[in-house]
């Protein structure tokens, strides 16, 4: 009898994963991706944020403003993680990093997990599109 | 050579819920006038059965596979070819008011124009979007960034919370049940009527149809988000139509031993979804079950339909009224079509999926040409498909067919499809969500309709459907199996493969749920 093995629609949590390969070396991608401080430089849709310890706080370009905590700021592994703590998600944990290829090429990973599930794919989405424009600020840099 | 067309859209709309196709709830008779002089389409498929796919077909005139919407929430590139494109470079004025629907509507980030274009108001960002130069939409809720919620929230802000809640606080389409029956996505709504959105869209039509000049020549989309659930219309309008009145849909099987034999006749997933075990997609409610959908609510639901698509002829009807007071009414095009259909009770099923039968395929579709080129009223049996509308629209402009468009001008009479060979019709699923993924390709021809289910979440690649439309209209008899109908189902998958478009590639992302 086939196995049946699938994921669910309406499960509760939800996990989505982009990335995007960009021609510039990983500490240059990093400076810009991995700078708290600089995410509406590159993701669509945030036009500011304030950060004060350990807490950032984004604009969107709806005016909503939404409060995250800042989990993982580590430039050694290239590795930036925060959580969102609106009431927006019951739970969340974002995750961005920078490899590098090798060849001064970087790949940007963007990792989200959320509950609910529709939000992990509304953020990994965005984030896509994010990575997209990332790329593109990054290359006409160079 | 020019004119002025009217596309008129709704959403989710069955073709028995018309007159003029044998429907006998709603009373329609705007449309059925304009079925009476012009041509009726007895076989008219999406290809697609769910909004973004279809409606990017709409303006594309191309197959989901070309232009890239494989499923809701991928959003259609902002440089895909669109035929308003086409007709604005040819003189004409364009306008698209009501719902659009090619970009996700989960955006908090408001990153596609779609949702935040009513922040700054009609005219979009560089004076074109899709070839349209004015744009005010609507959709099936009162929140959101949308020009109608925008207007609701401003002026009429007391109604916001009688419209039914369309997402649940987990984001997931809402099971939240209502009405007399206790039936999923129905909802008393106590908003007066001239501000319900039916009458809103048909408002803004006119609005922008009195800012054109008499010689102006013009391409408007009137698009109206019913009957499409939430089933949440004017309270006021329900004595229309008693639910208690309501006959059973000739697709709903009454006894539960008679619908589950004809569910455990289909490929598997139409029962896991009925019992609960498999939700696909997330266009239907997830945390409604259908086995627990009553007769009651089968009425309830299909009366609450009728009364939307009841408002909606109406809402045509005062537009249809302006355009002759501007003198206009010789002249104009009119094409009244959906962009998929509704189960509305068939098999014991809401709402729409992976499931390519009559309910969702076939849809209703009335052109009705500009009176002044003397048409001849015309029933047309032969399939047809929504990726004919653009070519048609450029044919009624007399402007040439672009190459992009894969479909062809819609035909006038029986004779003129046999003449120009419209004898299929294609219709894909694709639908890939948190580790559930679909896919479904179907032929239309003959006759007959025949689906096959490509590997995926609980398919094997082997599964398929295969209904005689003649002898089983309501098709309860899947014959994929039956050994007398091999040949010929291969013929039939053989000829879908011969004429399937070519894939877009690498294939767009999904961006949002839808």
């Amino acid at each position: 009898m086939r196995r049946e093995r699938h994921g669910s629609v309406t499960a509760g949590r939800g996990s989505d994963r982009r990335h995007v390969r960009i021609a510039a070396p990983a500490d240059e991608v990093w400076s810009l991706a991995g700078d708290p401080a600089r995410i509406h430089e590159w993701f669509p849709g945030i036009v500011g944020c304030t950060i004060e310890a350990d807490t950032r706080v984004i604009t969107t370009a709806s005016g909503i403003s939404i409060p995250e905590q800042i989990v993982t700021d580590d430039p050694l592994l290239r590795r930036f993680q925060y959580r969102i703590t609106a009431p927006i998600v019951r739970e969340h944990l974002s995750t961005l990093d920078v490899l590098d290829l090798g060849d001064d090429t970087s790949l940007v990973v963007y990792s989200v997990d959320a509950d609910p599930a529709t939000m992990a794919l509304v953020l990994g989405g965005a984030a896509g599109n994010a990575l997209e424009h990332l790329r593109r600020v990054l290359e006409r840099s160079l | 050579m020019g004119g002025k067309i009217l596309l008129v859209t709704t959403d989710q709309q069955r073709y028995d819920t018309l007159g003029c196709n044998g429907g006998t709830l709603a009373r329609t008779p705007v449309v059925d006038g304009l079925a009476a002089s012009g041509i009726r389409f007895e076989r008219a498929h999406p290809q697609s059965v769910v909004c973004m796919p279809s409606r990017a077909t709409i303006v594309t005139g191309q197959y989901p596979r070309t232009h890239g919407v494989w499923m809701n929430g991928v959003p259609l590139p902002v440089d895909a070819p669109s035929v308003a494109t086409t007709l604005h470079a040819a003189g004409y004025r364009t306008a698209l008011i009501g719902k659009a629907h090619f970009e996700p509507y989960l955006d908090p980030f408001l990153r596609f124009v779609e949702n935040a274009l009513a922040a700054s108001g009609t005219e979009p960002p560089g004076g074109l979007h899709r070839g349209f130069e004015h744009l005010e939409f609507a959709t099936h809720s009162a929140l959101g960034p949308w020009h109608y919620s925008r207007w609701l929230l401003a002026e009429h802000p007391e109604t916001l919370g009688g419209f039914y809640p369309v997402l649940d606080e987990s984001m997931q389409v809402n099971a939240l049940v209502g009405g007399d029956t206790g039936a999923p996505q129905v909802k008393a709504n106590p908003i007066p009527r001239e501000w319900y959105h039916t009458d809103w869209v048909a408002q803004r039509t006119i609005a922008w149809l009195d800012t054109l000049a008499d010689d102006d020549d013009w391409f408007t989309w009137m698009s109206f988000p019913d009957p499409h659930h939430p089933w949440d219309p004017p309270e006021s309008e329900m004595h229309r139509i008693d639910w208690r009145d309501v006959p059973l849909p000739a697709g709903y099987p009454e006894r539960v031993d008679e619908r589950e034999r004809l569910l455990d006749d289909k490929p598997r997933h139409w029962r896991q979804w009925y019992d609960g075990s498999l939700v696909s997609n997330y266009e239907a409610p997830g945390q409604w079950v259908p086995a627990t959908l009553t007769s009651d609510q089968v009425r309830e639901v299909n009366a609450r339909n009728a009364v939307e698509c009841e408002l909606i002829d109406e809402a045509l009807g005062h537009v249809l009224r302006r355009i002759d007071e501007r003198g206009w009414g010789e002249d104009v095009d009119v094409i009244f079509t959906t962009d998929h259909g509704e189960l509305q009770g068939d098999f014991g099923l809401l709402f729409k999926g992976p499931y390519h039968v009559d309910g969702l395929m076939r849809l209703p579709l009335v052109w009705r040409p500009a009176p002044s080129s003397a048409p001849a009223p015309a029933v047309v049996t032969r399939p047809v498909g929504l990726v004919d509308l653009a070519p048609t629209f450029c044919a009624i402009a007399g402007v040439g067919i672009e190459d992009w468009m894969q479909g062809a001008a819609l035909p006038v009479s029986d004779a003129d499809a046999e003449g120009r060979g419209f004898e299929r019709v294609l219709t894909d699923w694709d639908s890939e969500l948190f580790g559930v993924g679909v896919h479904v390709r179907t032929i239309t021809r003959d006759g007959w309709v025949c689906s096959a289910y490509r590997p995926g979440a609980v398919h094997d690649g082997t599964e398929g459907e295969l209904y005689d439309l003649g002898d089983d209209p309501l098709q309860r008899h899947n014959r994929w199996d039956d050994p007398s109908l091999r040949s010929f189902r291969g013929d039939l998958l053989a000829d879908m493969t011969d004429h399937q478009a070519p894939s877009r590639q690498p294939r767009l992302a999904l961006e949002a749920p839808v």
